[in-house]
């Protein structure tokens, strides 16, 4: 009885300590996003209120709060990393099941492997730079497309290796018994393979969203000053107005949030049972 | 069910040559093993036989029908895997409906196969199991399942019963060999295991580094093995290496002599004299004779060895003993009680013996 008591005791400490290190941060945010006065030496506002909230969310207009309403940015970055996760996935479940699954030469498959990783390999200041100047040639600077081209190379490099490692992760032996019962090739992807790397293709997705949410450098290159998606007006806020910056890092976090829920309902212990033996 | 044609199968991987030439029939419902050590090849071939490699020569005949070529899906031939494939985002039900959905079998007839295809290997009831859920045996036994629910004329087997503990893997020869005589279906069975081959195989083929060594009955291979790899395999234990001296009047029993003068009299007078040769026995050939002054009517293969090795198994002990230059095991009575360091003589009974080509 003693002894449960003091374990309990311990438990209850160290997941205080946890919650403390992950959420303290937040904590932080979320008390500045309602902060309309704080002054050192204070320990919490002197003046709490929605009012950078409603700004934000623009629901009210005023001009003197120095806020302006970040919902635009907010559907485009959605709108953005939506529809690069689509494209990102389309490439890059082929190019992983060819990679994992498919009779390619050693050598030819790391370089290829390379290739994808090489945008990643460099600095991103001067990749993106010159990257802008090519676009600016073409015209794709300022561009909604050309921003998507961009999350796209950010996005392929990550997508690309999770869904090669998810597929060479398979026992070949699960395709090969479909085909031995009568399954076509693409039958047995479709039945069994694709199936058991849902998870794998579910975190390769999100990670995928969430960088494209997250992307700055490249649209930061690209992008401006036409297309505003909500990192830039992020920057924009934090040099000068803390309390903006917070709503728009909170809103920044949401989906990350709500992925990991989705996460959560994947990685079920049945979608990554056992082969036996 | 159907007869299966091997001719001239050869097939590499880079510099590897994983089969080479392999020719072998398995009649309408027979149980024909593919037996050797890992490496040769026994698994290329089976593989061919599926569909998932592609011979680089020869052709693979189903009946009439020649298959070396067209895709696994098409061929209609159950496999049964190593590590049992099952698939584990599905149910036993899912699994085992897998390949008669796709044959567009309507459901209350998939439901009922299942149902009976569950009862031959003994898990009515299973259907709603996962595979995780279920023991090794029983993963096994609907891995069986799945090959066989969709009626195919012919089933693979690839070392199927490797991954069970030992016990369970006798039952299961047996339950094997009961099944597979019930549904008639002809089976392509490897293994490594000689024991497994002997019980559950009409005909056994023995490879070696892509080539068939031997092939024949259970009864043949393990009476005359061909040479002294194929002895090795079926559960010879000792070899003594010499030449065919001569044959005894009767030409019956070949006399073989050793560099280190041992004298060894043995059936088998299909070589010629002067032949190297290889003296193979078994475990359980040499007898003890423990007076040597109690008169024995046998006056040839008695030797004198001492014991260097000796390990007490309950009822029996297995002896190392050196003979000449010679090592031989043999398992005895307890009875016997030899330490090690002591002098012993023996007889070898020339019917045990199998006098085999060397290389």
């Amino acid at each position: 009885m003693q002894k449960s008591v003091f374990r309990k005791t311990i438990e209850i400490i160290i997941f205080t300590v946890f919650i403390f290190f992950l959420f303290a941060p937040l904590l932080s945010l979320v008390i500045w996003s309602v902060a309309l006065r704080w002054y050192w030496p204070h320990t919490l506002p002197q003046e709490i209120g929605f009012d950078y909230w409603l700004q934000a969310l623009g629901i009210t207009k005023s001009l003197t709060l120095g806020a302006v309403n970040v919902v635009p940015a907010f559907l485009l970055s959605l709108g953005i990393a939506i529809i690069v996760v689509i494209i990102t996935m389309a490439i890059a479940i082929p190019a992983g099941y060819s990679l994992a699954k498919l009779k390619i030469p050693a050598l030819l498959k790391g370089i290829i492997l390379i290739l994808f990783l090489l945008p990643r390999a460099f600095p991103q200041l001067p990749v993106f730079l010159n990257l802008m100047l090519m676009f600016n040639k073409i015209g794709l600077t300022g561009t909604v497309f050309g921003v998507i081209l961009v999350h796209l190379v950010v996005g392929l490099v990550f997508a690309v290796w999770i869904t090669a490692s998810t597929f060479s992760s398979i026992p070949p032996e699960l395709e090969e018994a479909a085909r031995s019962v009568g399954a076509t090739r693409l039958k047995a992807f479709f039945k069994v393979t694709l199936p058991i790397s849902t998870p794998g293709l579910v975190a390769s997705a999100v990670f995928v969203f969430l960088t494209s949410m997250d992307e700055f450098t490249g649209t930061f290159f690209v992008g401006l000053p036409f297309v505003t998606t909500l990192p830039m007006t992020l920057y924009t806020a934090s040099g000068s107005n803390i309390q903006f910056a917070s709503v728009i890092a909170i809103l920044l976090l949401i989906p990350s949030i709500l992925f990991m829920i989705v996460i959560q309902k994947f990685l079920k212990a049945e979608h990554l049972g056992g082969m036996g033996g | 069910m159907a007869i299966l044609k091997v001719n001239n199968l050869s097939k590499s991987f880079g510099n590897v040559k994983a089969v080479q030439g392999v020719n072998f029939e398995a009649a309408e419902g027979e149980v024909l093993s593919l037996l050797g050590p890992s490496g040769c090849g026994k698994t290329t071939t089976l593989r061919c036989i599926a569909g998932f490699e592609n011979p680089d020569v020869g052709e693979i005949h189903l009946d009439n029908r020649k298959i070396t070529t067209i895709p696994p899906e098409k061929r209609g031939i159950g496999m049964v895997f190593q590590n049992y494939a099952l698939w584990p985002h599905m149910t036993v039900y899912g699994n085992l409906a897998f390949g008669l959905q796709i044959r567009k079998v309507p459901k209350d007839e998939i439901t009922k196969k299942i149902k009976k295809v569950l009862g031959m290997v003994q898990l009515e009831g299973y259907e709603n199991r996962y595979p995780r859920q279920m023991s090794g045996g029983q993963q096994q036994r609907i891995a069986m399942a799945r090959a066989l629910v969709f009626e195919p004329e012919i089933m693979l087997l690839d070392e199927p019963l490797s991954n069970l503990d030992a016990q369970l893997r006798e039952e299961m020869r047996f339950e094997f060999t009961e099944l597979q005589r019930k549904l008639g279906i002809t089976a392509i069975y490897v293994t490594h295991d000689q024991a497994e081959a002997l019980v559950i195989s009409d005909k056994i083929v023995i490879l070696d580094q892509g080539k068939i060594v031997q092939s024949g009955s259970p009864k043949e291979i393990y009476s005359s093995p061909k040479n002294k790899f194929v002895a090795g395999f079926i559960a010879v234990t000792s070899f003594i290496d010499g030449r065919i001296d001569s044959f005894t009047e009767e030409k019956k029993k070949v006399i073989v002599k050793t560099d280190d003068g041992l004298v060894i009299h043995g059936f088998n007078n299909s070589f010629d004299i002067g032949k190297k040769v290889s003296v193979a026995m078994r475990m359980n050939v040499i007898k003890f004779i423990q007076d040597e002054n109690k008169s024995d009517k046998n006056t040839v293969n008695i030797f004198k060895g001492k014991i260097i090795q000796s390990s007490y198994l309950g009822n029996i002990i297995d002896y190392k003993i050196k003979v000449g230059n010679w090592e031989v095991r043999t398992k005895s009575d307890a009875k016997y009680n030899f330490k090690v360091g002591e002098e012993v003589t023996f007889y070898l009974s020339p019917e045990d013996i199998i006098v085999t080509r060397e290389e």
